[in-house]
């Protein structure tokens, strides 16, 4: 630690640190533009030049190393003198257009020039422009005259999204931000530019001229999108979403958030909303009160427990619904005597319910992520279905970690690989026991019995010698499971390798969680083998058709691991009660709609990928007649008679729901019981078919954002094959072709990528193009259409 | 893709940098394509990109901010004259204004035949030998008249 003056205060930092930095932890503050603590150091914008006594001219606070017994004026006439020149400097070519620009109120330039520079200009010659550009339907480019070339947005792409977009062309006068030949900016993360740029030139395309930022009230939120849980600020203007925003939290998002978080509130505005309970009378859909709704529902359901049996009444949520409402709809399920209830429903493989020590979670604190310096990542499209956990991982390789992948897809995680293993879904199993026969090779460790017999034939490639090797050299390693390897009909199995692996590389052994409460749909019990542990889980209740289905924001053929059997389970039902946000498909074979609130409009409860329960309150009033599940579920559970429904606030259920102190307890990812049984070499004939779920799909909010919905990530899918099993089949790039699975086909377009395994069809789910496919895995034929 | 001839020379280029900085040799590939095609296309710099590894973007900013590479076709030979102080007081405006005429075109035009591109260029460290101007950027022919001018211009009618 050295210690150095600032302004008269004496501060201590570290050796190695700047000026900049130390200011920081004196608490004065410096002016600055190109400055970015997350960022690498630029000093291009010069507007943090400071007075250090001894040296002739004024230095750049950001550049400059913080030495022993410094003395820094930060306010010197030198400084000041120093500030307003450069900020003379910066305006000359600066629009005077704030009246009409998006950044106005709350600008830095704006700030800094009001606190820094001078009254007047004394610029009197031209200035300059340039053209605006288009770079896709979030970031807005037009107004690129406003920019000051402080570079913030190319070092981001570079350093944090891990692809250099943005880019500043030609030379001096000339030089200007843009992208590659007007190609569109399709970073996950793209949004954080608009964050970071100091002026108007970056401003966000869907929220531009909506308002203006002194218009705004604020309301903190949780993403209820990915497992990471980002803090959200929700802006709001006349009771309406205007934009999201992130709040720094540098345990879970550090300061950023992906463009799902940021931009998919359009989707709480959208045209689909549903703001009027619903109800089918012979064949019709009217409108009618809640009341009349809610009588209807829980007559249907007494009637069908009375003739039928409780067992056959089901509830599918998914795990983007808050822990009260997940909470309150178990309840009423197991009040009424049935226990089937899921949120797994992208899950196929449930041997290891009830064998698991608790909830499957990340096995760490998300900051975490940063310090390990080994990652197994097996089953993950890593980018899109996490993209800041991603980043962190970038960020720890960066660093001299080292990221080891086994999947079916070889997707770009803008990182480099280390080692891969890139094979058929039904092969991932034996990758695993090779990279765990070789980590006990190289660790001279001993297996148990029957992981040892179930592993002993397998014979070890390079590769997973390589992962092994890589894995036994770290010393902070992280096994990770993805959403594909969750997915993945031998799930369970994988999960009892991975957790061996972990354990012999001393590893920190995690799921990615799916969704922003994959967790707390364990701990508040919206599992079947929770209770007493009588249920049919999400697979069971669709393979054996149930009288009544009551639907949680699913929308089965889009949420569910097999959407065409969800589909006929729906279809054959008496009774199917959608709560949802929207008017979606239900409306084919539905009997009832209850509007409920999204996230901004309800209070609740998401209990991130890392175990932390994060509360928050409803942003906005309920849309029309909707109101909050929790609310509509807490009515049901009176007029279905079961006791203990008397809560006067989601705070109530939260508590009951929830023992706090209890809550790291429950959190295990340790699974027992479930015997190791390796796949046999059997060469299958037909395409295995690997599915995603694009990143503007996962969820019912996302799918209706408008603007997410323009991107690349967005576009319709396409049946993805290695080129040699285009050959076999004689179809080129583009061709249409007829996609088989299970008794349903559709035609798609075929895409070539060479870094798929062969044998391999990869097909999206999670979209209307491919919702009457079957199961996400399992074989698939293609025809020539 | 670039051509085998450029990729050799790339490679031989490589062997000069550590194994992880490729992207050093950015330059001079931009130097290989411009040698054999006399400009840089945007898709030359995606294949460079490609080649190297650094983002399409990253190249495009090199190729846009180094003035003697041609970013559109610049005629067969690519004269260049110097415009900046020492060459303009030693007469560098009167020798872009005798090469306008001679040649018919104005600075960053190429002649109907494709034969030859006019072009200003910064300076080259020949002060001494001003005015200056350079061919292909390969080539500095100084202490222009228009005599040498019209010399020079019928040496390269010639080949």
């Amino acid at each position: 630690m050295i210690k150095i003056e600032i302004d008269g205060k004496l501060v201590e930092t570290e050796r190695g640190s700047t000026v900049m930095d130390a200011a920081h932890k004196a608490g004065v503050y410096i002016p600055h533009f190109c400055y970015h603590k997350k960022l690498s150091i630029a000093a291009n914008c010069r507007m943090c030049l400071v007075e250090v006594e001894k040296v002739p001219k004024p230095l750049p606070a950001c550049a400059t190393p913080a030495s022993d017994g410094m003395k820094v004026h930060t306010h010197s006439e030198l400084a000041a003198k120093a500030q307003k020149g450069v900020m003379e400097f910066l305006l000359i070519n600066h629009p005077l257009d704030c009246p009409i620009c998006d950044q106005g109120g709350e600008c830095q330039l704006q700030d800094i020039a009001v606190g820094y520079g001078g009254g007047v200009s004394r610029y009197t010659e031209e200035k300059r422009v340039v053209m605006s550009k288009s770079v896709g339907e979030l970031i807005s480019t037009n107004e690129m005259t406003r920019c000051i070339q402080c570079t913030r947005c190319v070092r981001f792409g570079q350093e944090i999204a891990g692809v250099m977009e943005l880019g500043m062309a030609n030379r001096s006068e000339h030089s200007e931000i843009m992208s590659f030949v007007n190609s569109t900016v399709d970073s996950e993360l793209s949004g954080n530019m608009i964050d970071l740029c100091p002026v108007g030139a970056l401003t966000s395309k869907p929220f531009r001229y909506t308002a203006r930022s002194w218009e705004l009230s604020r309301r903190k939120s949780v993403s209820p999108h990915d497992g990471l849980g980002a803090p959200l600020a929700i802006h709001i203007k006349n009771n309406k979403v205007a934009r999201v925003v992130p709040v720094e939290n540098e345990d879970i998002n550090e300061c950023w958030i992906s463009d799902k978080d940021r931009f998919s509130y359009e989707g709480l505005n959208s045209a689909q909303r549903l703001t009027k309970p619903m109800l089918k009378q012979d064949g019709k859909w009217l409108e009618v009160e809640w009341a009349t709704a809610l009588e209807y529902v829980a007559n249907g359901l007494h009637q069908i427990s009375g003739s039928a049996g409780a067992e056959q009444i089901a509830a599918l949520a998914t795990p983007h619904s808050t822990l009260e409402e997940l909470y309150l709809l178990q309840k009423l399920l197991r009040g009424m005597g049935s226990g089937n209830i899921d949120t797994r429903t992208r899950l196929s493989d449930f041997s290891a319910d009830g064998k698991q020590a608790g909830a499957p979670w990340l096995g760490m604190p998300i900051a975490e992520i940063n310090q390990c310096d080994r990652f197994l990542i097996v089953g993950s499209f890593l980018r899109k279905d996490h993209p800041l956990l991603a980043q962190r991982i970038r960020q720890a390789v960066k660093n001299g970690g080292e990221a080891n992948l086994v999947h079916s897809s070889d997707d770009d995680l803008l990182m480099p690989v280390a080692n891969k293993a890139i094979v058929v879904p039904s092969e991932i199993l034996n990758v695993l026991a090779q990279v765990l026969k070789a980590l006990a090779e190289e660790k001279q460790a001993t297996l148990s019995a029957d992981v040892q017999q179930a592993i002993g034939k397998v014979n070890v490639a390079d590769s997973a010698r390589a992962i092994a090797h890589s894995l036994a050299d770290g010393k902070h390693a992280a096994v990770l499971l993805g959403n594909f390897a969750q997915q993945h009909p031998q799930a369970s199995q994988i999960s009892v390798i991975c957790e061996q692996i972990a354990f012999l590389s001393n590893a920190k052994f995690g799921y990615l969680g799916e969704a922003a409460n994959s967790v707390g749909a364990y701990l508040a019990d919206a599992v079947p083998f929770a209770g007493d542990g009588h249920g049919m889980n999400a697979a069971e209740m669709l393979a054996k058709p149930r009288k009544a289905y009551l639907l949680l924001n699913v929308e089965p053929e889009l949420d569910m691991h097999d959407a065409q059997q969800a589909m006929s389970a729906m279809r054959s039902a008496d009774m199917v009660v959608a709560l949802s946000a929207y008017k979606h498909h239900a409306t084919e074979y539905a009997d009832v709609l209850l509007p409920i609130a999204p996230f901004t409009e309800t209070s609740g409860t998401f209990i991130n990928t890392e175990g932390r329960a994060q509360s928050f309150k409803g942003a906005v009033k309920p849309l029309g007649e909707a109101r909050p599940a929790w609310k509509v579920l807490r009515v049901l559970g009176n007029l279905m008679d079961v006791s203990g429904f008397d809560y006067d606030s989601s705070e109530a259920v939260r508590d009951e729901a929830l023992d706090t102190a209890q809550m790291a307890s429950k959190l295990n990812n340790h699974i027992s019981g479930v015997p190791l049984q390796l796949n046999s070499a059997a060469t299958v004939a037909d395409l295995q078919r690997v599915s995603d779920v694009p990143i503007y799909y996962a969820d019912a909010v996302v799918r209706r954002a408008d603007s997410l919905q323009k991107t690349h990530d967005a576009a319709s899918p396409c049946i993805i094959l290695h080129g040699n099993e285009l050959q076999k089949l004689g179809v080129q790039c583009g061709d249409l072709v007829t996609v088989k699975q299970g008794d349903a086909s559709v035609s798609l377009a075929v895409a070539m990528d060479d870094r798929l395994p062969q044998g391999v069809a990869r097909v999206a789910a999670g979209h209307q193009a491919t919702s009457t496919l079957g199961a996400m895995f399992g074989t698939i034929t293609v025809e020539r259409a | 893709m670039l051509s085998e001839q450029i990729q050799q020379l790339v490679n031989r280029e490589l062997k000069k940098y550590p194994a992880d900085q490729k992207q050093s040799a950015v330059m001079s590939a931009l130097r290989f394509v411009q040698d054999e095609k006399g400009w840089i296309s945007t898709d030359d710099m995606a294949d460079v990109a490609d080649f190297l590894g650094m983002a399409k973007m990253a190249v495009y900013e090199v190729a846009t901010f180094y003035h003697m590479y041609n970013l559109k076709p610049m005629g067969k030979t690519t004269l260049t004259i110097c415009t900046n102080l020492s060459c303009t007081l030693c007469g560098a405006e009167d020798t872009v204004a005798y090469l306008k005429t001679k040649l018919g075109i104005g600075l960053g035009e190429v002649t109907a035949d494709g034969k030859y591109g006019l072009r200003e260029g910064e300076c080259m460290g020949t002060c001494k030998d001003a005015p200056i101007l350079a061919i292909n950027n390969k080539k500095l022919c100084g202490r222009l008249t228009n005599e040498k001018i019209d010399q020079i211009l019928a040496e390269l009618d010639k080949s």
